[in-house]
Formats: C-alpha cells, sequence, structure tokens
C-alpha cells in the first residue's frame, strides 16, 4: 500500500484569468477522514474535482495510491464522489442507481444484487430499493448518493459538502453517522465544507483553504488550538484580535503591545521584535473578575453588554476604544442577578499567557 | 352564471377549454368525419363523392395485397411475403419518413447541443435563429431548394468549377430526402434544445464518477432522460414526414411517390374522393399506431420525468 492514499504535489489550477487553485500541495493517509475546509470560492471544491478527475490541474500533479494520475480520466479512476447535489439518477429506482458503477466495472448479475443489499443495510434503507430518488427525503437522498458511491468499495471516497442540503438536525445526526461510517468500512474519506464546526467534529485532520491556497493542515485541536495565522484563527470559531506591536520574543512567548497595554502571549511563526501583529484570544479563554489577578494580562474593562445564552454568559467589555468578547461559562446554578456583571460595570479582564496567541497577518 | 364558475373549479376548466375544443371539433373532428363518411360512398362520373354506400374503396386496398413471397439480392437482401401497389407505397413511405426522421435526428443533435451549453444570453438569439426559415412560406423556401440542386444550379456550378463530375438530384429521392431533413430540422431541434437544455450535466459526471465512459454515460444516462425531446421531436417529423406533399411534389417531380403525395393525386389529378379518403384514413391509423407504440417504448423513462 502507497504511503498515501492522495497526494497533491504543488498542484495549480487556472480558470481564463481567476487562480482557482494556487500551488496547493497536502498529503492525505489511507484510512483518514480528511476535510477540506474554507469560505466558497477558497478552491477546495476545484481541488476535490481535480482528485475526481472532473478538472486537469494546470500544473502539479496528484497521485492517487501512490499513482501519478496525469490525464487519467474520472472513470479510470479508482475514487467515487458524493455530490452535493447527490446528482442520483432520476429515471433509475435506488438499487438501479446502486447497481450502475458495478454493472460498468462488470461485476456479476448475484454479486451485484448481494453488494446493493449490503450497502442498503449499511446506510439504513434496506426497504427503499424500489424508490425512485424523488420519492425520497433529502435525507434518505444522501444515504443513497452515499451508497452509491461506497459500493464501488473505492481507495477513496470524495465528499462534496454531502450534508449542505440538510436541515440542522439532521445535519448533526449525518455527521456522527458518516464519522461512524467511515470507521466501519475503513475507506479514506476526503470531505469538502465550508463549516468549521462539521469540520472540527468529524474530521481526523483538516486543510484550511483561502484564496486558492492551503494556509494550515492539522488535526482539529491543532487549527483550532494553534492557528497558523490571522485568517485561521478568524475562520474557525470566535476569537478577538488585539492589533499591535511585537516588544519582545522569549523562546516560545511573546510581548505585544496594544494602545500601551503589553500582553504575554504564544509567539506565532514569523514574530519578531518591531514587526506588527496581532493577539488572537478566544472569548471562552478570557475570565472577568471582582479584583486583579496575578496573571500579567490582567486589565481593568467596563462592561458594555451582557447576554444570557443558557450554558454561556456572553459579555462584551470595552477595553480604552476596544471591544472584546467573553464567554463565561455558567458553571454556577442561580437564580441570583447580582452574580452577573451588569452593564457599566467595572471589572477585571485576565488570562494566562498561554491562552493568547500572537500571529502577524 | 360567474357564481357557478367561481365555485367550480370543474366548470372553470370546462369554461376555459370551451373556444379550443370547439374549434378543433368544427375544423379537425368534422373534416374527420365528413372524410369518414365519403371513404365509404361511390364515385359519379365525375369522380366526386355519391351514394350508394359501399365498401368497395377500402376493399381496393385490401384486394390490392397479394401473398408473394420473393428474395432478391438486388442492392442487399429483401425478403418479401407480400406484394401490392399501396403496400408497396406505405412500407416505402414509413422507410423514408423513418429515415429521414434519422438523418434529422443526427443533424439537430449537435446544434441542440451546442444551443444547449451556449452562454443564457446567447440561448434566446439562437433560438431566433433557429425560427427566422419560418418567416418565408414553406413554399418558396422549398423552390429555392429547388433551384439549388437543379442540373445548372449553383451545387453543380460549384462542381464544375472544382473539375468534378455534376450530381443528379433534383427529382431524385435524395432530393426529396434532403427537402424534408430541411423542412422538418427545426421542429426536431426545438424539443431536443427543450430537453438538453433542462438537462444536469453532474448527471454525466456522476455516471463517469462510476465507471461509465463517455458512449455509456451517454446511452444510460443522457438519452434516457432527454428522451421527451427525442420522442417530441421524432414525432413531430415523422408524421409531417409521411404526409408531406409539397416535398414530394417539387423535390421529387412526381417520381418518388410517398403515400401523402399518393392521397393527395386521389383528390386532384385522378379525381377519386372516395378512394382518396380511404387511403387517408388507413395511414391515419397506421401512424397513429406507430406513434403510440413508439411512445410506449420510451415511457418506462418518461413515466419518472414527466
Amino acid at each position: 500500500m502507497a504511503e498515501y492514499a492522495v497526494e497533491l504535489r504543488d498542484v495549480t489550477k487556472v480558470f481564463g484569468d481567476v487562480v482557482a487553485v494556487d500551488h496547493v500541495s497536502m498529503a492525505v493517509r489511507p484510512g483518514e477522514f480528511f476535510a477540506m475546509l474554507g469560505p466558497s470560492g477558497c478552491g477546495k471544491t476545484t481541488s476535490l474535482r481535480m482528485i475526481a478527475g472532473f478538472e486537469r490541474p494546470t500544473s502539479g500533479e496528484i497521485y492517487i495510491d501512490g499513482k501519478p494520475m496525469g490525464n487519467t480520466p474520472p472513470f479510470r479512476r479508482n475514487v467515487n464522489t458524493v455530490f452535493q447535489s447527490y446528482a442520483l439518477f432520476p429515471h433509475l429506482t435506488v438499487e438501479q442507481n446502486i447497481s450502475f458503477g458495478l454493472e460498468m466495472k462488470g461485476v456479476p448479475r448475484d454479486e451485484i444484487k448481494r453488494r446493493v443489499r449490503e450497502v442498503l443495510e449499511l446506510v439504513r434503507l434496506p426497504q427503499m430499493a424500489n424508490r425512485y430518488p424523488r420519492q425520497m427525503s433529502g435525507g434518505q437522498q444522501q444515504r443513497v448518493a452515499l451508497a452509491r458511491a461506497l459500493v464501488n468499495r473505492p481507495k477513496v471516497l470524495l465528499l462534496d459538502e454531502p450534508l449542505g442540503a440538510l436541515d440542522a438536525k439532521l445535519r448533526k445526526e449525518m455527521q456522527i453517522e458518516l464519522k461512524n461510517l467511515q470507521r466501519e468500512v475503513g475507506i479514506t474519506f476526503i470531505f469538502v465544507t465550508h463549516d468549521q464546526e462539521e469540520a472540527l467534529t468529524m474530521s481526523d485532520r483538516i486543510a484550511v483553504f483561502s484564496k486558492g491556497r492551503v494556509l494550515q493542515i492539522g488535526t482539529p485541536l491543532e487549527i483550532y488550538e494553534r492557528p497558523a495565522n490571522r485568517f485561521v484563527a478568524d475562520f474557525i470559531g470566535e476569537t478577538n484580535f488585539l492589533d499591535g506591536v511585537v516588544k519582545e520574543v522569549n523562546g516560545e512567548m511573546a510581548v505585544i503591545e496594544v494602545n500601551g497595554r503589553r500582553f504575554v502571549g504564544r509567539a506565532g511563526e514569523g514574530v519578531r521584535p518591531g514587526v506588527r501583529a496581532s493577539l488572537s484570544v478566544r472569548p471562552e479563554k478570557l475570565q472577568l473578575l471582582d479584583q486583579p489577578s496575578g496573571s500579567p494580562n490582567c486589565y481593568e474593562v467596563t462592561v458594555s453588554s451582557i447576554a444570557y445564552v443558557g450554558s454561556d454568559t456572553r459579555v462584551i467589555v470595552r477595553l480604552g476604544d476596544q471591544m472584546i468578547d467573553v464567554w463565561e461559562q455558567n458553571s454556577i446554578s442561580t437564580l441570583d442577578p447580582n452574580y452577573f456583571f451588569g452593564p457599566g460595570e467595572q471589572a477585571w479582564l485576565s488570562f494566562p499567557p498561554e491562552n493568547g496567541l500572537i500571529l502577524v497577518d | 352564471m360567474m357564481q357557478a364558475l367561481r365555485e367550480h373549479p370543474s366548470l372553470r376548466v370546462a369554461a376555459l377549454m370551451a373556444p379550443g375544443a370547439f374549434w378543433l371539433l368544427l375544423f379537425f373532428l368534422a373534416p374527420l368525419t365528413i372524410m369518414g363518411v365519403i371513404s365509404f360512398l361511390s364515385r359519379d362520373a365525375q369522380g366526386f363523392p355519391t351514394p350508394p354506400y359501399t365498401l368497395e374503396n377500402y376493399l381496393t386496398i385490401v384486394r390490392d395485397i397479394r401473398f408473394a413471397p420473393s428474395l432478391s439480392f438486388e442492392g442487399g437482401l429483401h425478403v418479401r411475403l407480400f406484394e401490392g401497389l399501396y403496400l408497396d407505397l406505405l412500407w416505402r413511405s414509413i422507410w423514408l419518413s423513418l429515415l429521414s426522421t434519422l438523418l434529422t435526428l443526427l443533424l439537430a443533435f449537435p446544434v441542440a447541443l451546442f444551443m444547449a451549453q451556449l452562454p443564457r444570453r446567447y440561448r434566446n438569439l439562437a433560438l431566433f435563429a433557429v425560427m427566422i426559415p419560418f418567416w418565408t412560406n414553406f413554399l418558396v423556401r422549398t423552390y429555392a431548394l429547388q433551384f439549388m440542386l437543379r442540373a445548372n444550379g449553383p451545387i453543380n456550378t460549384l462542381l464544375r468549377a472544382l473539375g468534378l463530375p455534376p450530381l443528379e438530384l433534383i427529382f431524385t429521392p435524395t432530393a426529396v430526402m434532403i427537402g424534408l431533413v430541411y423542412g422538418n430540422l427545426p421542429f426536431m431541434i426545438l424539443p431536443l434544445y427543450t430537453s438538453l437544455e433542462k438537462f444536469d450535466w453532474t448527471m454525466m459526471e456522476a455516471a463517469h464518477d462510476l465507471g461509465a465512459d463517455t458512449w455509456r454515460a451517454f446511452t444510460r444516462v443522457m438519452l434516457p432522460l432527454i428522451s421527451p425531446g427525442l420522442v417530441a421531436g421524432s414525432i413531430l417529423t415523422f408524421v409531417p414526414a409521411i404526409g408531406s406533399y409539397i416535398t414530394v411534389d417539387l423535390m421529387g417531380g412526381g417520381r418518388t411517390n410517398l403515400i401523402g403525395y399518393s392521397i393527395a393525386q386521389q383528390f386532384s389529378a385522378s379525381v377519386n374522393w372516395p378512394f382518396g379518403s380511404a387511403l387517408a384514413l388507413v395511414m391515419m391509423v397506421i401512424v397513429t399506431i406507430a406513434a403510440v407504440l413508439y411512445f410506449r417504448s420510451a415511457r418506462g423513462t418518461q413515466r419518472v420525468l414527466i
């Protein structure tokens, strides 16, 4: 078995004068659940389509199971796609849709019947074989699309926003189901999504795309806790940015000055004394206190507004002319309104240095 | 009255349909009935219909058919069990019309495909272009086509200029075929275009993704999905072809006889209205049966789409 199920080496795709994918390199390991995450137009779908063979790279090479794909057409690649629109054949029944790929490969009739039955069990639609796609709900069609791809036992399954058309609740269910399914079948999944929560929940690793480039590849933990740059920190989850200038760097830590106030945080890549940078600190990693803490990152702030959302209390505070989001977990059950800060009150904002990340733009 | 219309949707539908239904009743069903009656009448000295009622006109057609098994190798293998003037005529008409339908389809498909893939704003322009010929009378256009194919027409002039031998085109079956394909092309392009425009190209990608090469993706996915346009276009082409008169007359010069032309002859030159009516009704029944069978064969795929 090749070291990587899919590998992109310096792949670029140009449409007219638009660079859709810009020197992208990434390697997906066998059996991995790999997400390509980014806003629309970031090149993630084009990358997926190049792996499937619907588009040819302008330059660079794509390897599937160690073999360079070159001009190999889609029907000779050992990958299958679950399309965003599902693309089920409306003139064929569920069973005929799922059989299609196996018929094209010349698999014997009885084996086709058996494998179709198995895969329908797998996606939990055993009674639906004779339905037509339009007679099914969106969620059921989604499972059929999945079954139609999986029945071919591809080396790699490509999924283009497969949950995009489902409503929020069904989507949550399918996220878990899809993840379990992937573990069960052991096939490499490459998954395109613009939903960061979806990517974090499901993936082993995530490639974050922006403007045709890959900004960071890492586990959900790495992407969330150690974003490589400002875009990733901003795109994944919520964060506060405090813009300033780097004053000192001591190993892993650095000091940044923001409007005359100094903060200590982890130094990101390229952080040197004198460069412009941003302190990124996530709202749930901040504390609001009645009195100063011992942290070097502790300043008096004014509470601007407060929103009780059940699990959290979301407070917006003002530090100088900067607004900062603070999410405090409601870990104590109380009906006492005085437990919470009120608008206009003074408080101390504090966070330990390891909770802050200093990033060069 | 208005009250009743408001309260009963079915009455409303009936009211809307009434003018159209009346029109068809008056100008289609009534003449058809008259023709049916005439087909059972005898002819007078001038050839016009007159009593008594008779089956003679239909019997002429039936009597014409003889059991005559034969085998010939002239121009390919021909096996025949029956022969007869009108049977041959009908058979040749069906055959030529099918051939013209197939040729029209082969020419129309790439055009419709091209139009469907144009950027949206150019599509209406292309549709407009397809319909431009309709602004000129069909008879005038057929005369123009006749002129093109004449012994000393532009095509042969060009061939001679290139040092090639001239072609004998006009008043041949080939000329009739050219005329039929030319005249029916828009009626094939338009329904095909309508189907192709709605065609979701992701379907082709899905077929390729599942291992179908271009040909199999075309036959297994695209053809079934555009079959409504295919069926509509084929019927709109086949039916006028088998009944065509002007094209057969002007392009074939009376030397290539099709049943539609032959029927027209019964009403004009031969002055035998009763027999012409019988022939027309027999043809209508046969064409209707053929069309129904054709629709049936395509219904498996259409059921899902309509």
